[in-house]
């Protein structure tokens, strides 16, 4: 953890440098404290993995960066996540620009029941007012199904509904779906939870060629997927993060005894 | 060993008592299942027999003659469909409203349940308590006479419970998982609901609504009070004239009427049951067409 002479001597071509900046978070559901004083910052276009037992709080964490746990009416947050310099739980935030740039997957594919061209437009749609020549939007659509490496799989199929897909290709569209409206964040909540082993290897893949691009933040059950697939690494266990450091270092010499620990596997 | 191996699936005597045991409750089960159909067996065949020899095309698109006891019904089967249209019309745009916003909008807290036991317990309302309230509020207090605008507004009232149920249940059908990605992508709830809720909900909502028009086909009493009449000897030109209808005419027929021929209020309610099965076959078909085209 930094020390606060640290963060003040911090400039801002290095604030700029980091695409989500949690400050002091704590968050109640109900009278059950969640979170305790997260602070940390994720880096821009790089994957950063949380990870830490059940009920830590990081898919608490996640969802709180792009306001979906407010939908619970007895949740309760203080302090702030800036993305990109911007509070987003300023009132003057729209938070249909919050879910527009900051993109969700989720650990069961949910893509809409309908066929899968009409998957990758539907956001698009939503937020150009669906003024697209029908040119525009095979455009948008290849480019998505290419990102994610699916382009060559379904090109024949595009009408066929996206349900009739398997669960890797499912989970493929799902990230492929966020795309067309350009996020600048992808909050992944374990996403290969649902995949078996070749699945994983393949959305795995895809997370790491869309590195750069994108800023992305994935929650995980599984170590090995973390190691794998992420550049920096954030332990969290009880509500506290206990350690964030780069993947590397934070598994191969890890500073607190807690992380040693856990990821020797003695418990969680 | 051989004989151990062979004892090994034998049947004991407490297999055996307890087949005897599960057979027995099978027969049970299966009988009664045969007692409940048998009265409707035997109400439809009555009806064929008794009724199909008055039945013919001008049966359906003739007057009644001489006092009711000849001729047809065709300002009854009019007025039937005058009266169901008119309540659908009034009962479908506000319950689909209703249940849209109780299912999508509605925050869970004690005002909702309290709309939620209202709704239940107005379903629980008997008819002719229906039939009271429409003489008062819509033949009296609005003003609208014995009319098929006061007894088709009754009737909107009654299935009106009905129509909210069965399009929140469908509505609540949707995966919530549908809705999740859709306001994850920056969707309004409207939008949601336009584009992704309804249109895997609407077989639902669709059958429900024509359940509710063949139950609302076969109501006497909210009529007979509020715009229903015994006999007229011309057709309704607008919603504020009184009309006839299938429901009360087949009571008439049978009851009220002296020398009418045994065969005309069986033909009168074979019409009636076969246009409820009608639209009970349409509804189950076009469920089955909705249900086939959707997957997940």
């Amino acid at each position: 953890m930094m020390n606060n002479a640290a963060q003040i001597a911090e400039t801002t071509e290095q604030a700029q440098q980091y695409a989500i900046r949690t400050e002091k978070l704590n968050l109640w559901y109900g009278t059950f404290q969640a979170l305790y004083d997260v602070d940390f910052n994720i880096r821009q276009g790089m994957i950063t993995s949380l990870i830490g037992p059940s009920g830590c709080g990081k898919s608490t964490y996640l969802r709180s960066v792009n306001r979906i746990n407010e939908r619970l009416g007895y949740v309760r947050i203080e302090g702030n996540i800036d993305v990109f310099g911007q509070n987003i739980y300023d009132p003057s935030v729209e938070l249909v620009q919050v879910r527009k740039q900051i993109g969700m997957v989720f650990q069961r594919p949910n893509p809409l029941p309908i066929s899968i061209r009409d998957n990758i437009l539907f956001g698009h749609k939503l937020h150009s007012g669906g003024r697209a020549s029908r040119s525009e939007q095979d455009g948008i659509v290849e480019d998505a199904l290419r990102q994610v490496l699916l382009w060559d799989k379904v090109k024949d199929r595009l009408n066929r509904k996206a349900t009739e897909l398997s669960l890797e290709e499912q989970q493929k569209l799902c990230i492929a779906r966020l795309l067309p409206v350009k996020p600048r964040v992808l909050l992944m909540d374990e996403p290969c939870s649902a995949l078996d082993p070749k699945g994983t290897a393949a959305v795995e893949e895809l997370i790491w060629e869309l590195r750069g691009k994108y800023s992305i933040l994935i929650v995980t059950h599984n170590m090995a997927q973390a190691r794998r697939a992420s550049e920096e690494c954030i332990f969290m266990l009880m509500g506290k993060v206990v350690e964030h450091a780069t993947t590397d270092q934070l598994f191969v010499s890890p500073q607190s005894q807690q992380t040693a620990d856990y990821i020797e596997g003695r418990y969680g | 060993m051989t004989e151990d191996t062979m004892s090994l699936f034998e049947e004991t005597a407490l297999n055996a008592k307890n087949k005897r045991v599960q057979g027995l409750y099978r027969t049970l089960f299966m009988l009664m299942t045969l007692l409940l159909i048998t009265p409707v067996v035997i109400i439809l065949a009555t009806l064929v027999v008794k009724g199909s020899a008055v039945l013919s095309i001008d049966f359906l698109f003739t007057d009644p003659t001489d006092g009711m006891t000849a001729g047809g019904i065709f300002p009854a089967l009019l007025g039937t469909v005058w009266l169901v249209t008119v309540a659908l019309l009034v009962s479908v745009p506000l319950g689909v409203a209703a249940a849209i916003y109780l299912s999508e909008y509605a925050p869970d807290n004690w005002f909702t349940r309290l709309i939620n036991l209202a709704i239940i317990n107005l379903a629980g309302v008997p008819s002719i308590v229906h039939a009271l309230f429409g003489v008062g509020a819509f033949v009296i207090f609005f003003g609208f006479g014995t009319s098929i605008l006061a007894a088709s507004l009754t009737l909107a009232i009654m299935t009106l419970p009905v129509v909210i149920v069965a399009t929140r249940e469908s509505l609540q059908a949707v995966p919530q998982a549908f809705r999740e990605a859709c306001w994850n992508m920056g969707a309004t709830r409207w939008q949601t609901i336009r584009k992704v809720v309804l249109p895997n909900s609407i077989s639902g909502i669709l059958t429900g609504v024509i359940l509710e028009v063949s139950r609302t086909t076969g109501e006497t009493a909210p009529v007979m009070f509020t715009g229903a009449a015994f006999f007229l000897p011309f057709l309704p030109q607008s919603v504020f004239d009184q009309t006839m209808a299938m429901s009360l005419h087949l009571f008439v027929v049978s009851t009220q009427v002296p020398h009418v021929p045994e065969a005309l209020p069986y033909g009168v309610a074979l019409v009636l049951i076969g246009m409820v099965l009608i639209m009970n076959s349409i509804s189950i078909a076009f469920r089955m067409y909705l249900r086939g085209k959707k997957k997940w």
